[in-house]
């Protein structure tokens, strides 16, 4: 009974320090930063926000020739079509997010205290629906992610600002998702850290692995591979889209889009980003 | 795919079995040997299988990733077969926060297939 104890509480000593380093966000940012910084000293700063052409130069010219003709170009104005056209009420989008026209994309996800959930753009852009008597859209592609590119282009330029409330509720929430970014995972055991946080710039077959800083910044994005049949849509997708294809590539059975688990992964991984400049929607292989 | 794959497996080793009948005993193993050569190279490329290229240069292998070091000279590295075989089969023993995957504990292979591929690294 005794060593039991003995074993008890030194374990309660051993976890004290983790909860605690679980539960400081601010700091965690600075490291995550300088792990970066430190790992790829010539790249700047603000250039992360590019993802895998930050650190690859060979792939981005070619990227920049394509960002001559972007081709989230004509989802955007869909988007923003969508953004306008009334619901059978009458009412708009602009009635749930007013200021979406001098960009909003930047504080979200937020985490929203009456509820005690985190809410992501995607699940507000449904709920807004939702308020409005509107059948919810589909999570991943088509529509939500040309009104989310829409409201993404709106707010280039402005600096991720995602906030952590102190609250024990959002901590929860700010730290489930920092445990799924560096839990392994899967058939294949892997973690979103393994290859982004480890990796960045090092390649896995014929792919160069981006940094997960500025993972965020760009979303929802245009891939090549996802416009290349019909089924998988017409190429614009969101960031939970690619939760899903990171975690099926380790054989791991990926969660729905806008679950709790990838909502927290979205709050951890975006706050991850603060203070970089919005530039999305992206485009990317 | 897995059946058939077993399948083929099985009449190439009894093909060869039957040919080596009409050759000398030494010729047999030999035989067998290069055939768990052949076999563990096409299981150690196969991207549902060893997929080891994913990280690994290996003489060969088109588009081979940079994760993982290059498997070249692998006698001189692994003078032992069986700490070869164990890193393949629980790359975590040696590096607990190891990238490369677990293969026999999660069963990404069988173990005749992790014997197959452990004998086309060594022979590398
Ligand atoms: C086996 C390796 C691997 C794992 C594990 C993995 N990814 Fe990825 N991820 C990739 C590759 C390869 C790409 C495409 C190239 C790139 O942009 O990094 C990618 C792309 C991405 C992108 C798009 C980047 C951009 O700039 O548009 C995001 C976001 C992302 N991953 C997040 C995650 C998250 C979150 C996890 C964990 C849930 C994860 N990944 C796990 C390999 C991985
Ligand atoms: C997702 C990445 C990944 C995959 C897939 C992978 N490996 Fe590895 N491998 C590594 C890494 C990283 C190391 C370096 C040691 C470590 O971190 O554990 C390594 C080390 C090794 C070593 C030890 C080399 C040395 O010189 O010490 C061998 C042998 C090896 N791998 C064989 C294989 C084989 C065979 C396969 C396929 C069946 C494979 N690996 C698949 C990432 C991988």
């Amino acid at each position: 009974m005794k060593k039991i104890a003995v074993i008890a509480s030194a374990f309660c000593m051993l976890l004290t320090p983790l909860v605690s380093s679980a539960a400081n966000p601010a700091q965690d940012l600075k490291d995550f930063r300088k792990h970066y910084t430190e790992m790829f000293p010539e790249i700047p700063l603000h250039d992360f926000v590019n993802g895998v052409y930050s650190v690859d130069k060979d792939s981005r010219e070619q990227w920049e020739a394509f960002e001559e003709f972007p081709p989230y170009e004509t989802y955007v104005e869909k988007g923003e079509e969508l953004f306008n056209k009334p619901f059978k009420n009458g009412k708009t989008y602009a009635s749930c997010f007013p200021k979406a026209e001098q960009g909003i994309k930047q504080n979200y996800p937020y985490f929203d205290k009456n509820r005690g959930e985190v809410v992501t753009l995607e699940l507000a852009i449904n709920e807004c629906r939702e308020a409005n008597g509107e059948k919810p859209l589909k999570y991943k592609k088509g529509a939500i992610a040309h009104l989310s590119a829409y409201i993404a282009y709106k707010s280039r330029g402005k600096k991720g600002n995602v906030k952590i409330d102190s609250s024990p509720e959002s901590m929860q929430w700010y730290a489930r998702g920092k445990k799924h970014f560096y839990a392994k995972r899967g058939q294949l055991n892997m973690s979103c850290a393994d290859c982004h946080y480890h990796n960045p710039g090092k390649k896995i077959r014929a792919d160069i692995l981006s940094p997960a800083l500025g993972h965020t910044s760009h979303f929802p994005v245009f891939r090549n591979k996802w416009s290349q049949s019909s089924k998988s849509g017409d190429g614009m997708g969101t960031l939970q889209r690619r939760y899903g294809g990171c975690n099926s590539q380790v054989r791991a059975k990926p969660f729905k889009a806008q679950s709790k688990e990838y909502r927290a992964l979205e709050y951890f991984h975006t706050y991850m980003s603060n203070g970089l400049t919005m530039n999305g929607p992206g485009i990317r292989k | 795919m897995r059946h058939t794959a077993k399948a083929i497996s099985t009449v190439t080793s009894i093909a060869a079995l039957l040919g080596s009948f009409a050759l000398s005993i030494p010729v047999v193993s030999n035989a067998a040997e290069a055939d768990d050569i052949a076999q563990g190279k096409k299981i150690a490329f196969d991207r549902k299988k060893g997929n080891c290229l994913a990280c690994h240069y290996i003489e060969g292998g088109a588009l081979p990733g940079n994760i993982g070091p290059p498997l070249i000279a692998m006698k001189g590295r692994f003078p032992d077969k069986s700490i070869l075989r164990a890193q393949i089969w629980d790359s975590r023993v040696s590096n607990p926060n190891t990238l490369m995957p677990p293969f026999g504990p999660h069963e990404v292979m069988s173990k005749s297939e992790i014997d197959q591929v452990v004998e086309f690294i060594y022979s590398l």
